[in-house]
This record gives structure tokens, C-alpha cells and sequence, in this order.
């Protein structure tokens, strides 16, 4: 359930950067994109380089051993007190609601949730930042992940933070409480219910009539994409920070050739 | 009734291949979540909105819970004091026999009975009728449940999966003299009609207990058709069953609970009948059953009472809401479950009833949306309680299990992948290796189950990772990572 009241800090100087792993494979733009915004607002961004994935995959799986092995190893690499910033709903949820239950609610972990902000939450209410949009007029609607919804009320700063958009028409879409069907190993494990519920998300979405969807969630951007994709649709996602950023001017895309020459330099 | 938990993949692929039955229940879902949404608004400021009144939900079936042997015994010593006579039954089969017991006792040959999950869950109408004992549902969903020889496909709508039109024929071709009518109001009247003779034929009235008061030995029954109060009052013998999580401290309990089971339910601020049953019929009394019996039942219910965190499943007031605002039930339906609790609450609940081995593929079932949660009038965490289920079922050894059938749903490979996922997880420089070259080598997601691509395409790895982006920009820049620096 969501928390009812937060207080939150003064912008900090510094803040922690977690990817999440979909983010790193999938959507290497979007942690761009939140470092260019973060930037652009006068905050440091540090990225530890041995970050990999908070472990939620084998949460929801039942191995509780295993993401609390994947949990301790996450937390060891932010030791500065500056906040934790995700790129995620879903992953920030399992860090600040789960990783205390995982280990007892020992102190060190719950000071170590507190810290841990979902990127639109803190964007909203620690940065504070007054967009001018510079786009052009696009009608869009906001997918969000349940646990981003549920667990830390995300859809609220996810569409505060489009309202400040002059040429952003924001469109709601029906059903949109109701989850995309991802679900992690769900959307494997009981493929067919997985797959009947995206397909009606998808339904929904391009129902609305929009340019396109965003999302503070790469999971369900996946589960959705994918299926748009299947259905021969032309509708796509794309994460939210990576919307803003554009919008605003601030994005720097990371075209084929600047990847291959990152590649190359990287292999070596 | 046939539990077939086992089912649950083959029945769900069905279900959703039914385009009647997924229209039927998206229909009716969606009626039931804008009657819910209603009743809540209209709540007034001094009971305090939803959140208020739940949390108080939860904290009476905590605190109820927390005494729970205590006011058992308080309950059947003030029940047997005002002439209620008092059965325990472990098991469903223990159930059974202490009802045809005594329904044998005075010869009775009919029973009627109101609407009631708990016997439901242990099979009561096929028990006796293999012994020669009519059951008879006298709830209009029960009854046309039954007519259609089916099982109760919702909770509170045990009909809900059958449109108006499937009602007709039924009606058609399964009574006597009746046409085929669409008209809702005639339909009711036709099975109306029907039950009513029932009620004066039948030797025994059996129901089941929505709250059974420990401080007054009052047994709690909410309505709407006025069955309930027909099954209670016209027969000479009732007999109330009931699961032993029911029982509340005292009467002050009740209305709260009352309030959020109506609301949750069927967005009513207050159904049409609530039956307080307090005793058989005294002496001098022109009505009532001159006997009245509680069968108290356990069935798995004391093992979730034992693990503090599972003993949330038993706050259940059964509302059904869980199920209305499910995506899963929503798309599948009741009967896909294979249970007699579907849906979230039956996920959660099943297991204890059934064991784990059965219902193993029950807590996978979940997206952990949260959406049940959301609407629990009593604040069960059904999500982290599907998880735990979760963590029983892939338990190494069956020792560890407090669940019956822990262990059951292990499979070594799985085990193993997440083990060696776990170990590269805090091994970065394999993971990023790993990352890196999927990257780069996309082939490797054929690999993903192609299951994931009945109805999708597969996701391809950008080019580059956000870990290469973002190394390569550290190796630029002038100033070493803060990061590195106090590490």
C-alpha cells in the first residue's frame, strides 16, 4: 500500500543512480536521459559501475535466499548518505517495501529504503523543476507499473509532472488501474493469462488515441511493445524520463555510431 | 464438490478461449467494482472514509484472531447456555457426518439450505445426497448453480458466469410449464416460485455464519433474498456451519464489519436481511427450529492460525471484492480455479484447505498487481502473501514447510538458474560480461521460454548497455568517480 505522508529532503548536491537491469540491457537512453535531466537541475549523478539488478526477479519467484544474497550486495554499493535514485516503479518498490522485509527490518536496510526514490517522485518533490516545453503539440497517456502505482503512488507524479507540458494533450485510457500482465516470471509461468491481459492493455492504449504511451517502467514497456509489435500496431512506449527530457531539450540520443564506437572502446 | 486445483492451466486456456464467459464476467465485474466505488463514497465523515474504516476492519479480525481459542470456547459455552448446541469438526468428512447425524436423529429426509461457502467447501449436498438426504438450495444464484448441476463461481454471485439468456434456457428445459423469458424480474419470480414450496417441505435448514458472536453465543447471518431467515425459522432442525475464523469478541464487533462486508460485497450500505439467531424456539413461542446446531469447523484453518504472518488469510470476511477488481479472475472466471474460494482469497486461502502439492500453480497465478489488496476491506496482504506461498513451494526440504505440501512445487533446474542468476548478480564483472555480449550477440534471446512469444515478439537488447555508456563517459571525464573515491 502506498505510504500516506513522506517527507522529503532539500535538493542534495549529489544523488546515487540505480539503472535497474532492464534499464541497462533494454533502454540505455533512459539512464541517459535521467543523468541529463538530473544535470540540467545542477545534481551530480554517480553511477556505481557494480550495480546489476536489485533482485526482484527472484523475489516474486519464491527465492527469498537468493534475492536477499542479490539485495545485500545492491545496498554494499551505496555507502555516501546521499538518495538513491531508480529508474523504476517496480524495482524502486522492491527496495523500499520489500528489501526491509527481507531482512527483518533491520535498522542499516530500513535507513537504506528511506533513501531510495523512484525517479518522477523525486524529480516532483525534490527537484521541483519548472518545465518550458520546447515539443510540439502530442497527445500521450501514462501507463504505470502496479507496484509503482500501489506500492509508492507513482501515477500521481508521473502525470503531475506532464501537466507542465503546454503542448503535451494528456489522455486517459480506459481501465488504466488494471495491470499490463507482465508480472515478472508470470507472464511465463501462466503465459496464456499474461498474454490475454496485455492484449487488452494494448487495446486500451491505442483506444485512446494517443501518439504515443509512457511509462516509469520498463517491464511493462516490454510486455507492451512486444505485444503492440506482434499485433502489428504502430503505438510504441517509451519511458517517461526519455519523453521529459526531450520535451525540454536536454536529452543527448545515443545514436548507432556513438554505440559501436562505445562498444569498441568498451571491448578493449 | 470435485476439487480439481490441478486443473488450473488446462481450465484457464479454456476460459480464456471463451468469448461468453469472459464478456459475462467483464460485464459483471465492472458492475460490481462501480457499485463498490459507490457505496464507499457515500460513506459519511464521522465512520471516516475507506482507509479508516478498513484499518478498523483489521484491527477487530486481529484482535479476534489473536484470542482465537479463547473465544471458540467462549462462543460454545454461550451458545450452549442459550440452547445452541455445539459441534467441533476437523475435518470436511468429520463435518459431513455430524450433519447427517443429525439429520438422521429426526428422520429427516429434506434440507434446504441458504446460501453458504463453507459447505460448499466440504462437499455437503453430495454427501447427503448419497445417503439419501435432498439438499436443496434455496439461494436464487445456489439454486440455479444447481439446477445447472455446476459449482458457485463467485462467492457472493454464485451464478454470475451465466447471462440472462443462459438463465432462460435452463429455467426452459429444467422446470415444468416454464417459457423462455429474457425478463430479469420474471426470471426471479419463476425461481421464486419454485423455492418457495421448498421452504414447507423441508425437515432440516442448514446455512453457514457470516459472524458468530463469542460475548453473546449470536450467530450472524446476512442477506438479501430472505432465504436465510426462511432456512432459519420454517424447519424444525437448523444447523449452522461455519469456518472457525468467523467468530468475533462481542457484539460491538459486528457493525463495522457489517459496513465493509456489504459495501465490498455488493455496495450496499446495509443488505436487506440480517438474522441474529440466538437460540432455538422457547417455550411458548408460535415459530423457530426447536433445535439449532453450530458445526465449527477447522479444515486447514488452524495451520495458517499458526505462522503469524499466514494467520492474515483468516482475517477474511468474504466480501468476494478481491476477485472483482482481479485481472486474473476477471479474464478466467470462478470455475478455472478448480476450488471453492477463487479468485485472490482463494489463492491464499486453498492451500491450507487443500495442501500445496494440489494447489500448487494457485499462488503463481498472480501478476501481484495489488489490486486485491487495494480493496480488501480488512487490509490482508494478499500480494506478499501469494509470495510467501511462493517461498513454501519451492522449499528445498519439507521440513522447513509449515504449509502441508511444502516443497511440492521445486524444480531443481529452476532452483539452479536462479542460484546461478544470484551469483552473477554479485559477480558484476561476469554479469556485465554477460550483459555485454547479449547485448551484442542478440541470438542468445531465442533462448527466453517461447512461451513469452505465443502472442509477442521477442525484446531486443539495445546495442550498448547503460553500464558501457556510462564507463566509457567516467574514463572522459576529469575528475575520478566520487563513487571510486570513498569505496
Amino acid at each position: 500500500m502506498a505510504e500516506a505522508v513522506r517527507i522529503y529532503p532539500p535538493k542534495p548536491d549529489k544523488v546515487y543512480l540505480f539503472g535497474t537491469c532492464l534499464v541497462d540491457s533494454f533502454s540505455p537512453q533512459t539512464g541517459l536521459d535521467a543523468i541529463a535531466l538530473l544535470e540540467h537541475h545542477g545534481i551530480e549523478v554517480v553511477f556505481p559501475q557494480a550495480q546489476t539488478c536489485c533482485g526482484q526477479p527472484a523475489y516474486n519467484s519464491g527465492y527469498d535466499g537468493e534475492a536477499r544474497a542479490v539485495a545485500r550486495s545492491q545496498m554494499d554499493l551505496f555507502p555516501a548518505s546521499w538518495p538513491i535514485v531508480i529508474l523504476s516503479g517496480s524495482c524502486g518498490g522492491m527496495m523500499r517495501k520489500h528489501y526491509p522485509a527481507l531482512f527483518d527490518h533491520a535498522p542499516e536496510v530500513v535507513a537504506f529504503a528511506e533513501r531510495v526514490f523512484e525517479f518522477t517522485e523525486f524529480l516532483r518533490h525534490v527537484v521541483q523543476p519548472t518545465f518550458s516545453d520546447q515539443g510540439a503539440a502530442t497527445r500521450v497517456t501514462l501507463h504505470t507499473s502496479c507496484a509503482g502505482r500501489r506500492e509508492l503512488g507513482i501515477h500521481e507524479h508521473g502525470l503531475a509532472l506532464l501537466d507542465q507540458l503546454q503542448q503535451v494533450q494528456l489522455v486517459p485510457h480506459d481501465y488504466q488501474e488494471e495491470c499490463c500482465g507482465f508480472g515478472g516470471t508470470f507472464s511465463v509461468k501462466h503465459a496464456d493469462v499474461s498474454a490475454a491481459m496485455a492484449e487488452d492493455k494494448t487495446r486500451n492504449l491505442v483506444g485512446a488515441g494517443v501518439d504515443e504511451f509512457v511509462s516509469t517502467d520498463w517491464g511493462c514497456m516490454l510486455n507492451l511493445n512486444t505485444t503492440l509489435e506482434y499485433a502489428q500496431q504502430p503505438l510504441r512506449g517509451r519511458h517517461l524520463i526519455s519523453f521529459l527530457a526531450e520535451r525540454i531539450g536536454v536529452t543527448q540520443p545515443l545514436g548507432k555510431a556513438d554505440s559501436e564506437k562505445l562498444f569498441a572502446e568498451v571491448a578493449r | 464438490m470435485k476439487q480439481q486445483p490441478e486443473a488450473f492451466h488446462p481450465n484457464s486456456t479454456a476460459a480464456l478461449a471463451d468469448p461468453v464467459l469472459r464478456s459475462n464476467f467483464r460485464g459483471a465485474m465492472e458492475f460490481l467494482r462501480n457499485k463498490r466505488r459507490t457505496a464507499f463514497a457515500g460513506v459519511n465523515t464521522e465512520e471516516g472514509d475507506f482507509a479508516a474504516l478498513s484499518r478498523r476492519g483489521e484491527a477487530i479480525k486481529q484482535r479476534c484472531l489473536q484470542q482465537l481459542p479463547e473465544l471458540l470456547e467462549q462462543l460454545e459455552q454461550n451458545c450452549t447456555r442459550n440452547g445452541i448446541q455445539v459441534h467441533w469438526a476437523e475435518t470436511s468428512q468429520q463435518a459431513n457426518e455430524i450433519i447427517e447425524s443429525l439429520i438422521r436423529a429426526r428422520n429427516g429426509r429434506k434440507a434446504v439450505k441458504g446460501k453458504s461457502m463453507v459447505t460448499e467447501e466440504i462437499g455437503l449436498n453430495e454427501y447427503l445426497g448419497d445417503r439419501g438426504v435432498d439438499c436443496i438450495e434455496s439461494d436464487m444464484g445456489e439454486f440455479i448453480v444447481q439446477l445447472a448441476g455446476e459449482t458457485p463461481s463467485h462467492i457472493i454471485m454464485p451464478a454470475i458466469h451465466k447471462d440472462a439468456g443462459q438463465i432462460a434456457s435452463l429455467f426452459e428445459n429444467n422446470l415444468e410449464d416454464t417459457p423462455y423469458t429474457e425478463d430479469v424480474d420474471q426470471l426471479i419470480g419463476i425461481g421464486r416460485q419454485q423455492l418457495r414450496e421448498r421452504f414447507q417441505h423441508a425437515d432440516v435448514g442448514i446455512t453457514g455464519v457470516n459472524f458468530a458472536v463469542a460475548e453473546t453465543g449470536t450467530l450472524c447471518l446476512v442477506e438479501n433474498e430472505g432465504n436465510g431467515r426462511m432456512c432459519t425459522t420454517v424447519p424444525p432442525l437448523h444447523i449452522a456451519v461455519t469456518g472457525i475464523e468467523k467468530v468475533v469478541a462481542q457484539l460491538s464487533d459486528v457493525p463495522p464489519l457489517l459496513s465493509l462486508l456489504t459495501r465490498s460485497a455488493t455496495g450496499q450500505k446495509i443488505t436487506t436481511y440480517f438474522n441474529m439467531i440466538s437460540s432455538p424456539r422457547k417455550p411458548g413461542e408460535q415459530d423457530g427450529p426447536e433445535e439449532v446446531h453450530l458445526v465449527l469447523l477447522d479444515n486447514g484453518r488452524s495451520q495458517a492460525f499458526a505462522d503469524e504472518e499466514l494467520r492474515k488469510t483468516l482475517q477474511c470476511i468474504r466480501c468476494g471484492a478481491c476477485m472483482n477488481h482481479c485481472p486474473v479472475y476477471t479474464r478466467i472466471g470462478g470455475h478455472a480455479y478448480g476450488t471453492t474460494y477463487p479468485g485472490p482469497i482463494g489463492k491464499i486461502v486453498s492451500p491450507h484447505l487443500l495442501g500445496l502439492d494440489a494447489t500448487k500453480d494457485l499462488p503463481t497465478a498472480s501478476s501481484l498487481c495489488g489490486a486485491c489488496e487495494e480493496v480488501c476491506p480488512v487490509r490482508i496482504p494478499i500480494p506478499k502473501l501469494l509470495q510467501r506461498l511462493r517461498v513454501e513451494s519451492n522449499h528445498a526440504g519439507t521440513a522447513e514447510g509449515i504449509v502441508r505440501g511444502a516443497g511440492s512445487g521445486r524444480k531443481p533446474l529452476e532452483a539452479l538458474v536462479w542460484k546461478a542468476w544470484a551469483w552473477a548478480c554479485r559477480h558484476p564483472a561476469i554479469y556485465h560480461r554477460g550483459a555485454s555480449l547479449a547485448a551484442h550477440g542478440r541470438k542468445l534471446f531465442r533462448f527466453l521460454p517461447s512461451r513469452w512469444k505465443t502472442q509477442r515478439t521477442m525484446p531486443q537488447p539495445a546495442q550498448i548497455t547503460l553500464h558501457a555508456a556510462l564507463k566509457n563517459r567516467q574514463r572522459r571525464s576529469a575528475t575520478p568517480c566520487p563513487q571510486e573515491k570513498i569505496s
